[in-house]
Formats: C-alpha cells, structure tokens, sequence
C-alpha cells in the first residue's frame, strides 16, 4: 500500500503549495489593490484612529488631529476653515480631497519616505503617527484673498490666486463660496452624508474650488497672452503703432466688434501701450486674427494652456486654447473670447511668466513633508515648466502693463511707492452668462515678488471694463500689498 | 507488506527529548502570543498570564509524559506542532474576545472555554493513550463504529436535541450543551473504513475489467462506495453542509486508493463526486450562491446573502501584508465568525503572510508525518488509520483555508485545533492520540525473531517471510 500513500503524499504537497501559493498572492501580490478597494473600511478607520499629521502655514497648524473620546481616537480640526478649504480640501470617512487626499500616505503615515519612523515606532511599541505637510501659502496673503472675497457684495462667487513668480509657489489660493470641513471631519456619519449631499447638490457648488476648477472665458486678460505672441513674433514692441478705431469686422463675416467703451481708444494708429492701457479690442482682435491660430496656440500651450501643471491638488480643470478654432474664432481667441477658456490659476501663471523674464515655473502648493519629529522628509524643488517669452518680450510687456495701472484702466491696483503691473477683464460674450471680472497683475514690478489673478462672478458687475477693474482690483492689491510689506 | 522488509533496516529511536525541546517552543509560542495580546489590546502584560501559562504547561507536560510512560517510540514531532497550534489558537481567541467584548458582543469567552475543552481534549488524549495499547485491537470494532458514525451523522435530523445553526444542521444540544457529533464521527468512519477495506481489499483490487488503460472495479463492488457516496448527498442535501459532505467523500476515495492501489476507484469517485456536485449546484441554492460568492466576491459585497464576510476577510488579510498589522491593530470583529471558520482571517490580518504559511507549514508537517506513519506502519489496518486521519486534516485544511483566502468556494469547517468549537477541539486531539499510537507501533524496533542461540540460527535454513 506504499506506493498510493506516496501518490497521497503528494497530492497533499499540491493542496498545500496551492495553498501557500493562494495566501502570497491575495497577501502580497493584491494587498495594494484590496486596500484601494473603496469598501475597505479598515484603511480609513486606521487613519481616523491614528494621529494624523498637521497640515501647516507658517507656524500655524490650519488642520491638525485631536484627541477624541468617541470610537475613534482622532478628531480632524480645521483652525480656519472657510478660507482654507479649497486648499486642504476635507478629511470625511467616506472621501477624501485637496491637500488632505493628495498627500494622504504622508499625513497617514504610510508614505515610504516615513518608513524609519514607523519602524522605530513599531519597535518602541508606540503609536504611530502622520508626518506633516508644510504649505507654500503666505498667511497674510491668504488673509487678504481671503476678506477680499468675503467683501465682495451679494452672491459674488469668486476665487483668489497668488504665485511667486521666481518659484511658482502658491502663496494664496481662496474661492468662494465654499465650506466647513469640521463639519465634514464629523465622527457623526449620518450628519456627515447628509451635509455632504446637500453639499454636492448646491447650485453655486461650495466643494468646487474655483481657483483651479472653474474655467471661463479669461476676457481682456488674454489680451497679455495675444500682446506676448505679437512681440514674440518680431514685429512689434511696446512702441509699435498698430491699427486702434471704432470696430473690427471679422473675417468671412459681416459681424463687426466694437470696444468695451463704444470709443475709438485714441485714434487709427495708436502705441501698442496705449492699446493695453485702454485695452483695446479693435487692436487685439486685428493682432490674433494676423498671427493666425497656430501662433496664438503655440503662445498660449507655452503659457500653460491645455495641461494641468498643479500636482498637488486634485480638481483641476484644464485651461484651453483649442487648436481646430476658425478665422473668426481666432480673433475673437484675441480678446479673450470664443472657445478659450482659463482657470484663475492659468491666469496667474500668465502674469507670474511675464513678471519672471518668460521663465514658466510648475506652481505647488507643497513646500515640505516633515516626520513627525519634524525633520524635514521632502522639499518641492521649483521647476521650470517652459519659456513662454524672451525676458525682451517680457520687459515690453512689463512696461504696458505698468502703463496700464499707472493710466489705463487698471488703475484700482495702484500701490503707493510700489511699480504694479496689471491688467483688468471683464466678461462681455453673452447675456444670459453671469457676468464676471478678472483682474491680473504682478509687483513690484522691477523685482517681482507676487503675481495675483482675481475671477469674480457677481450679478453686480456691471458689463464696464473699469467697474470689473474696481471688483478684482482692490483685492489684487491687498493681496499683493500683503506680500511686499509684511 | 514487501515493502516494511526493506525499512526494517533502520530502527527508530525514541526521540523524546527532541520532541520536549519542540514542545517548549511550542509553549514559547502559546504563551507568548497569549502575553503579546495583552500588550497589543491593553498594552499590559495579562494579569492571568502565569495562571494561564501553568495551566497549558501543565496539559502539554501532561501529555508528553503520557507519550514517555505509554508510547515511548511515538513520532515526536506531532505533539509539538499539535501544541503550538492550539496554544496560537488559544491566542487568537483570547485577543477577538477583548475585542468583542469591547464592541459589545454577547459571546465574549471562547478563550476560556476554548482551554476547557483543550484540557477535555488532553485527557481524551491521555485516556486513548493508555487503553488502547494497540490499535489493531480497533479492527475488532469496524462495524460497531462504523455505525455509531453514522448515527451521529443522523443525530442532528432528530426532533428535539437537533437543531440548525447558521443555515448548518449539523448541531445536538443535550443537557445545555452544543455539540458536532459530525466531528466524532469522521474518527469513526476512520476506523470503520480502515476495517472494512483491509478486509476487503483484495476483491476490491483485483476483479474488474480494463477500459481504457483504466482498471474499472465491478459492479458488486460499487455497493460500498455507492453507499459512501449516498451518505455524503445526504449530508450535502439535509444538513446543508457542503464542507462535511466533501470531507467524508474525500476520506473514503483517498482510503480505498490506497487500499486498492487502484486508480480506477478514483475515476469513479471523481465521477461520482462531480455528478454530485453538478446536481447540488442545480438544485441546492445554497451551493449556486457558494459559487457565486467565490468566483464573484466583489459582486456580492453588499447582497443578502452574500459574501460580505468572505470579502472582508481579503480585506483584512489583504491589509495584514507580510508581517501583519501586530495583535491589538488590526479589526476582526469586521469578520463574522473571526472566532471558528475565520480565524485564519484575523491570523493574517494581524500576524501576516508570514503566520499564515507558518501555520500551513504546521498543517503541511502534521500532515506529513501521519502519512510517513502509514508509510513505515507494519500493518494494514494501521496503515490505513494513519492515511485515512492524514487525509481528514489535509481535506479540512485545505477546504477551510482555501474557503477563506478565496481559492475555493467557501464550505464550513472549522480549523483543526485553531477554531473555537469543543467537538472539533477534542475530536482532533484523539486523531493525535491515535496517530501517536500507529507510529509508536510502527517504530518500535522488530520483534526478534531469529532464534537466540546463534549456533542454532546457523544450522536454520527456514527464513522468515511473513512478519505477523
């Protein structure tokens, strides 16, 4: 009977490799992919039970875990939550956004470049703990952003956005409406859903954050991306005369566009400058409509359009410049109109490029991921993304946008003693759009320490290139007025 | 037995200091993890930790000391693995009581009962030890116990001491206590086959006809495994037990193939089984859903009924990793029935892939050792026994842990010497008991039979061709 008990013998090795086999391969092999599996409760009941780390600007922790006395050991507090909502996003059972689910694993402490701690934690027989995220944003800018939307009259709906033009780090990011991730951090999960759904189902969209998710026309704004791509082409400088009058007829069409004012903006003939300064339609529509679509998507992809460059923070939509536009859609792409679309981010990095001698920095919004012991893990190196303009192109257009504010219609960004380069825009498509203002600007601006774009939505605006001017701009300022002198 | 000449050569020893070195790193283990749960859970050293700790020393010391007074040539590596699964066990339990009784649960105890019933199970194990000298005096009780097996197959159909549990009818309940009676049972019909077919044996291998390179057995002998094959349907269909029903069809097919030597057996069983299986997974709805849940887990997540406690046990172990999220970490209560099918789940989820294959490594050695009992046993019957009890814990094993890591459908049986659950517990320890006693037999060295007088044996010329 030897010989079938060895044959059994060895059968028994198959069941029991096949069994060794089975556990190495839902063990190891799937393990990543069951714990992504959104049902998997156990993920997140462990971070909700684990001190997470702190999410900082400055010194000031605006998110952090507290001990709590409920089922779970953690409660996620937010110092200021309102006005840093769209950045650090909010922790809930169910979901996760911003800041808080870009940088989960380090906040939770899984992330790999955290592995010495959670070993020593383990030896030690200590809780584990979540490193830290260190945030680019400046306070007192964020501050200003921040009360300078709240300021804004009626139902305004508006975001707020700050780079540093040399490194392309965010220094403010505000929009509103927006939320109160306590209440979504809540241990209390039916009270969490609930308000989540009413979140989610509010017509002006609290959870979006507008500063990167909303894209609208950028208006005059483009007008910076259509005057580079001109001067970028050789044959125009900040003193070239180009063609200024009452109204554009577009090409293969009988439709005629006038200027914001119903004015002749100076003239025929008039400087380049003097067609920023008064933000000249007839001049950048004539512009775009020479260079011919090619150039202008060229100039605007160098720009940043038709990407997301923002790595830290999920939400973002891409700004556009699409590339199958007609002659007329071209020329309307001049004024900012037509199919292109921006994000205030993509606005603000149009000023920051041009403020930063043409040099496009990758913006973030993560400066550093700390151990708990706070020992530095990680530090966001700025990065070039591309060179949208020679630093020539740039100083020109420095020097009209400096005009502008001086003279022009941006004057409601002047700062005392300070050289302010901006430029204002204000929706003028359709009537059934609610209308809304941008404004760009950077300063100062010899030595540019901020680059600020402002999107208001406001019933209110008045469809006036100077009233979106005085909107956006006293906001621009604050907030760049916060940077300079602190 | 041409073969047992060639391994009489060799002579075992006792070997009873290697196996009580083993069983001191078994206990290394039990208390061990027993103090480990403490820290993990409470973060304290267990207050009862000595008392405990005495305690499973003591059933350990007892039992080895049995093995030195009543079976001094018994393989000492089974007691030492038997030992260390029952204490991580005892562990395991302990540590989902904490945590069941933080959330609230009823039932908050199994630890404790669970040593009961070891310390039960010891005894049975040291009673078996010392009345049953030898294991062929079982022969004498094939049909006897072959019947009683089948009887307390029965039990649990019977009004008033029958009842259901979990959609299972696989329970009595006498006098306040709950009982397998299918656990027991399945030592039995160990016993009753291993008697039946060393009986039967030869006209079972040698009449028949060839079909295709395939020795077919006639169609008288059918009778028996016809009857086998009935029995497990029934389980199968009355008890709504797929994982019993599997497990005794098994064990006879694995029994007469080796009985036999014939592999047509085999193919008939196969056949058999599958035509079984095909009609319950037509008429059963329980075994559809089975199926379901296991080649669609993810499907059935949220469904009632569903595979939400398969699903969460790939969470949990999926979350474990290698090394396990350490005891007191992770969340077993998410699993239900952590405490008997389950167990495996929180092993992995808290201790990891590395105690999961350590403890399949356990099964595997056990495994490997009753079947190399049978191989060196010097009787039919013994042979038998051993085989029959090696296949009872591989089948288990791998139906069970297979159920829970998602490699086959999921069947109920509990996890030898790990799960909570008395019967079981105390059955398995007299499965040990008996492969302790075949081994200590099998070992001991040969009688002499050569004559003493040397100067006689040379003038012998009569060798010995049959050892019993």
């Amino acid at each position: 009977m030897n010989k079938p008990i060895r044959v059994v013998s060895v059968f028994c090795l198959v069941l029991f490799l096949a069994l060794l086999v089975n556990a190495t391969y839902l063990m190891y092999v799937r393990a990543d992919d069951l714990s992504d599996d959104p049902r998997n409760r156990r993920v997140i009941t462990a971070t909700y039970s684990r001190e997470r780390g702190a999410i900082l600007v400055g010194k000031e922790a605006i998110a952090r875990s507290v001990p709590s006395d409920d089922r779970y050991k953690f409660q996620r507090t937010y110092s200021e939550p309102f006005k840093y909502a769209p950045v650090t996003g909010y922790f809930a059972f169910f979901s996760q956004t911003g800041v808080e689910r870009s940088q989960n694993s380090v906040l939770a402490g899984d992330d790999s470049r955290l592995f010495v701690t959670r070993l020593v934690d383990m030896l030690s027989n200590g809780d584990p703990k979540g490193g830290n995220v260190q945030l680019t944003l400046d306070a007192a800018a964020q501050d200003a952003a921040w009360a300078g939307l709240e300021n804004l009259p009626g139902d305004a709906q508006g975001a707020v956005v700050a780079l540093e033009p040399t490194t392309g780090r965010v220094l403010a990011m505000a929009s509103t409406p927006t939320f109160d991730p306590n209440n979504l951090a809540s241990h209390d999960f039916g009270a969490v859903a609930d308000l989540s759904e009413q979140l989610n189902a509010d017509p002006r969209q609290p959870l979006v954050n507008r500063a990167i998710g909303t894209t609208l026309p950028p208006g005059s704004t483009f007008k910076l991306v259509t005057a580079a791509a001109a001067i970028e082409s050789g044959n125009y400088d900040a003193d070239s005369m180009v063609p200024g009058g009452f109204r554009y007829k577009l090409p293969q069409s009988s439709t005629t566009i006038g200027n914001h004012d119903g004015g002749d903006c100076g003239g025929r003939r008039i400087t380049m400058t003097q067609a920023m300064e008064v933000s000249c339609n007839v001049t950048f529509l004539t512009l775009a409509n020479e260079l011919g679509t090619e150039a202008m998507a060229d100039q605007a992809e160098a720009f940043g359009f038709n990407d997301t460059s923002l790595e830290d923070l999920g939400g973002q939509a891409e700004s556009l410049y699409p590339r199958d536009m007609d002659a007329p859609q071209t020329a309307m792409s001049g004024i900012g109109q037509s199919n292109v679309t921006a994000t205030p981010l993509q606005m603000a990095m149009v000023a920051a490029a041009i403020a930063n001698d043409g040099d496009v920095m990758r913006p973030y919004v993560v400066d550093e991921v700390r151990a708990p012991n706070l020992s530095v893990l990680d530090r966001t190196d700025p990065q070039s993304i591309s060179k949208a303009m020679s630093s020539t192109t740039a100083d020109e257009l420095t020097k009209m946008l400096v005009a502008t504010v001086e003279t022009g219609t941006a004057t409601p960004a002047q700062i005392p003693g300070v050289e302010v380069a901006g430029k204002t825009g204000t929706a003028q498509s359709t009537a059934d759009r609610p209308p809304y203002a941008w404004f760009v600007s950077f300063a100062p601006a010899d030595d540019p320490k901020v680059a600020v774009a402002v999107l208001v939505q406001s019933s209110d605006t008045s469809r006036d290139e100077i009233a979106g001017g005085l909107l956006g701009g006293p906001i621009a300022k604050a907030v760049m007025e916060a940077v300079i002198d602190p | 037995m041409s073969q047992t000449g060639t391994l009489m050569g060799f002579v075992h020893r006792r070997r009873r200091g290697a196996e009580l070195f083993l069983l001191v790193l078994a206990l290394v283990v039990g208390i061990g993890a027993y103090a480990a749960v403490g820290l993990g859970v409470e973060g304290v050293v267990p207050a009862d930790l000595v008392g405990y700790g005495g305690w499973l020393t003591a059933l350990i010391v007892a039992a080895h000391v049995t093995v030195r007074l009543v079976a001094p040539y018994a393989d000492p590596v089974l007691l030492p693995l038997v030992a260390a699964l029952n204490g991580l066990g005892l562990a395991i339990l302990r540590r989902l009581d904490l945590t069941y009784e933080a959330n609230g649960f009823d039932q908050h105890t199994f630890a404790r009962q669970q040593l009961t019933w070891m310390t039960l199970g010891v005894i049975l194990f040291v009673a078996t030890l010392f009345l049953l000298r030898d294991h062929r005096s079982l022969q004498r009780l094939t049909y006897t116990s072959g019947l009683a097996g089948i009887v307390l197959l029965v039990l649990p159909f019977l009004p008033v001491i029958g009842s259901a549990k979990n959609g299972a009818k696989i329970w009595i309940y006498v006098a306040g206590f709950s009982f397998q009676p299918g656990e027991v049972a399945k030592v039995l019909l160990v016993i009753a086959f291993a008697g039946y077919l060393v009986l039967h044996r030869d006209a079972l291998a040698l009449a028949g006809r060839r079909v295709l390179f395939v020795d077919l057995p006639r169609g008288r002998d059918l009778g028996p495994i016809l009857a086998m094959f009935g029995i497990s349907m029934m389980i199968l269909v009355a008890q709504n037990d797929l994982g019993s029903s599997l497990l005794f069809f098994g064990l006879f097919l694995v029994m007469l193939y080796v009985a036999t030597e014939r592999a047509g057996w085999l193919v008939v069983g196969g056949l058999l089984f599958t035509g079984g299986a095909l009609a319950a997974y037509t008429f059963v709805g329980n075994v559809q859903n089975r199926f379901n849940f296991w080649l669609h887990p993810f499907e059935y997540y949220e469904a009632s009924p569903g595979s939400g406690q398969l699903v969460e046990a790939l969470f949990g172990m999926g979350w474990g990793g290698l090394i396990g999220r350490g005891l007191g970490n992770g969340f077993p209560e998410r699993v239900p029935f952590a405490y008997s099918d389950f167990i495996l789940s929180t092993i992995g989820e808290e201790l990891g892939l590395t105690a999961v294959m350590a403890i399949v490594l356990c099964y595997g050695l056990i495994v490997e050792r009753a079947l190399r009992i049978a191989l060196i046993s010097r009787d039919g019957f013994g042979k038998l026994m051993a085989v029959g009890l090696a296949a009872i814990i591989a089948l288990q094993v791998f139906v069970v842990i297979g159920g829970v890591t998602g490699l086959i459908p999921l069947t109920g049986l509990t996890t030898p010497f790990l799960s909570y659950g008395g019967s079981s517990l105390v059955a398995n320890w007299v499965v040990v008991a008996l492969l302790l006693r075949i081994s200590d037999q099998a070992r001991r060295p040969a009688p002499r039979l050569d004559p003493v007088d040397d100067s006689v044996a040379d003038s012998e010329s009569t060798q010995v061709v049959k050892l019993r």
